[in-house]
């Protein structure tokens, strides 16, 4: 692939050229420790193994059904901490500000942290906070880093997947993506699709609490969706995976909307979803654990891993016939017609 | 993923799927003019569902396919110079001779993704001290809305709002396809959403040539459906139009969406990209608009530019190749930097069968 002149939008949608950018750019400068390229790091201080975990936040509108930049940008780090197998404890908060910002959203913002926290039970212990000139930011940005302890109990590693393991998600896929594109775009779809920014550590420390080092790898299908995520995996873990259309989960306005823009649902952003990787034997078991919590009410057993060898995702839809499920590209942008 | 289960019901595939089976004989070629067509039929693997002497070609359906590189160079050279551009999102990523229009953005044009000609009219209304160019691509299907958008800047007096009109009509494009001497199409699956607006009749003189038309939905059964339709009128020597889509399309269209266009548009030849010059194929503003043309208003020189070397996207267009058949395809023509315009929307054949099906590649 030929090296990009310009970094553009797509560059930072979570698919191959995302994945590109840092294996060109910045991998071969700053790995040298072996790190894997996951959305969190675990480092240990003797028998102590800490997930750590930074993102940055933009999204447009800041404030959208179900959340805002505030929620999300706590959820995100949480969630991100959360897919090592480890509880969410400690917080960074910065704000980069475009001047002019109106102070009411600000605290808003600021109340909705709170509340996201509160809620996380994770505490802000630093911050920082930037304005910069009119047009060098949209409105606000914020970045969150994370730190959180892995329970000794989880054993949570891509490469950890085999054939035989269950693929399980904890509720309905493309929601926060589909929110955030119909406040954007003012479409009227005929009532409110209400993002699903939310923090899934409760799901995620019963169920390893239940299932232990059966718990594989766990992955948040944020940008990119559950096509970039089962592809991740796949090509991580050199396995073929398969999913079976009939059982994925999604609110049939959410597909709706997804049909009239020509998008594909599996590569529709999640903001309260996790896709989790267990033994096949404990697939129910995980199931219903899942299920027992509020953030996992509609989780459902989506698909298996069915080979080793051949790094490949694809989908039985429910004709019985089979498709290939490609890692997303670029941006998501809709059709024409 | 169940939106519209009736649709997508397995055992009713099924039972289409073997009376299909039983009215093939003879090897059969049908072409899926709409991108949307192509796009279910790799999405749902249909292709295993029918017998081997069955083929589904693809069209030349897909909006920015067709749309000729000369107009996305235009849109470019516009973006460069500072004018505004509205677009539909597909149209973001085509390559033009000189870069794609997400490069120009990238760059600091002003290039907005739009899903309704009216947000572009609303976006010129907002900035009156900016030129806004909105590039009206697509079929019949769009054309009214963008008609309606133009009518609107017109009773609101905008002197920043221009189109780039490159719309195109599908039936035209049709004929001139079953008299290639190098593609065989036994029957048509006609585009649901463009006939929703033009109706039935349009597609008759193809009938009268003999090959039948069946006006399809988008749901796998109803490819399925349509595909059996066209099958049996094969197998008993007919040639109709039918619809199968009845729960969309009526036989007349829609008249009232139909005369909005004809206010602001009129019919004139166009260049398709693969397909060359055809007569009557596409739109232009009529007289009384004309102060909304951006090729006038920015004395714009649309002269043919050159095809991407090595894609095939142009016999890929006519049916003449599948997308397999190009040596670009999936090695150094990938939906994340596309050499040609196939790859690019989700309707683009090129991209339809990278996405979803290359894995049995070879089967269509
Ligand atoms: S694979 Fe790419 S280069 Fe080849 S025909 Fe398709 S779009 Fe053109």
């Amino acid at each position: 692939m030929k090296k990009p002149q310009v970094i553009t939008l797509a560059h930072g949608a979570g698919g191959l050229l995302s994945q590109q950018l840092i294996a060109e750019e910045f991998a071969p400068l700053l790995m040298r420790g072996g790190q894997g390229l996951n959305d969190a790091a675990v480092v240990s201080f003797g028998d102590i193994r800490v997930a750590f975990s930074t993102d940055s936040f933009t999204v447009s509108p800041l404030f959208f059904p179900g959340g805002d930049i505030g929620s999300l940008a706590v959820h995100g780090t949480v969630n991100d901490i959360a897919m090592m197998g480890a509880e969410p404890r400690f917080l960074s908060l910065a704000f980069v500000i475009e001047e002019g910002f109106p102070a009411a959203d600000l605290h808003h913002l600021g109340q909705s942290v709170a509340a996201a926290t509160e809620h996380c039970g994770v505490t802000v212990v630093t911050g920082d906070t930037k304005v910069v000139e009119r047009g060098a930011a949209d409105g606000l940005f914020i970045n969150t880093s994370g730190l959180g302890v892995v329970s000794p109990q989880a054993d949570i590693e891509p490469a950890r997947v085999q054939p035989g393991d269950a693929v399980l998600i904890n509720g309905t896929i493309a929601q926060h993506g589909t929110a955030v594109m119909c406040a954007r775009e003012e479409l009227d779809v005929g009532g409110e699709i209400v993002s699903d920014s939310a923090s899934v550590a409760d799901v995620v420390r019963e169920l390893i609490a239940a299932l232990g080092e059966k718990v594989h790898a766990l992955r948040d299908p944020t940008r990119g969706g559950v096509a970039a995520t089962l592809n991740e995996v796949a090509g991580l873990a050199g396995v073929t995976i398969e999913i079976d259309q009939a059982e994925l989960p999604i609110a049939p306005q959410v597909a709706g909307v997804c049909e009239i823009l020509g998008l594909d649902p599996l590569q529709v952003a999640c903001e309260g979803r996790f896709v989790a990787f267990v033994d096949g034997s404990v697939a129910e078991q995980a199931l219903a654990t899942m299920r027992s919590l509020n953030t996992g009410r509609e989780a459902a057993i989506i698909g298996e891993v069915t080979t080793a060898g051949s790094a490949r995702v694809q989908m039985r839809t429910p004709l019985g016939t089979t498709c290939l499920v490609q890692m997303p590209t670029g941006e998501l942008l809709p059709r024409i017609c | 993923m169940r939106y519209i289960d009736e649709y997508q019901d397995g055992d009713k595939a099924r039972e289409i799927a073997a009376q299909i089976a039983e009215v093939v004989g003879e090897p059969l070629a049908f072409m899926e003019v709409c991108g949307t067509h192509s796009h279910a039929v790799a999405r749902y693997g249909l292709s295993e569902m029918f017998p081997e002497q069955l083929r589904l070609i693809s069209g030349p359906g897909c909006p920015v396919c067709v749309t000729p590189p000369e107009v996305i160079d235009a849109g470019i050279e516009l973006a460069r110079e500072g004018i505004w551009l509205a677009i539909f999102g597909d149209m973001m990523n085509v390559p033009g001779s000189q870069g794609s229009l997400s490069e120009v953005q990238a760059q600091g044009g002003q290039v907005r993704v739009i899903y309704s000609p009216m947000q572009a009219v609303e976006w010129a209304q907002e900035n009156p001290h900016e030129q806004v160019v909105f590039m009206g691509v697509g079929f019949e299907t769009t054309a009214p809305s963008v008609a309606v958008g133009i009518s609107e800047a017109n009773e609101l007096g905008l002197k920043n709002f221009t189109v780039l009109v490159a719309h195109r009509l599908i039936p035209p494009a049709m004929e001139a396809l079953v008299s290639q001497p190098d593609v065989r199409i036994d029957g048509f699956l006609c585009p649901g959403h463009v006939s929703a607006i033009i109706g039935s009749k349009p597609y008759q003189p193809l009938a009268d040539r003999g090959i039948p038309c069946v006006i399809a939905g988008f749901e796998p059964v109803d490819v399925l459906q349509a595909v059996y339709m066209l099958a049996r009128m094969c197998q008993q020597g007919e040639a109709r139009v039918m619809i199968q889509y009845r729960r969309v399309v009526r036989a007349e269209g829609n008249p009232i969406a139909r005369e909005k266009v004809a206010e602001v548009f009129e019919v004139a030849d166009c260049r398709w990209r693969g397909l060359g010059m055809m007569p009557d194929s596409g739109l232009r503003l009529r007289e009384k608009y004309r102060d909304f043309d951006a090729e006038a208003r920015f004395a714009l020189d649309l002269q043919a530019a050159p095809e991407p070397p090595g894609c095939e996207c142009g016999a890929v267009l006519r049916g003449a190749k599948r997308p397999t058949d190009c040596g670009l395809f999936g090695t150094a023509c990938l939906p994340d930097h596309p050499i040609g315009p196939c790859m690019v929307s989700s309707e683009g054949a090129c991209a339809a069968v990278y996405q979803y099906e290359a894995v049995r590649d070879g089967n269509r």
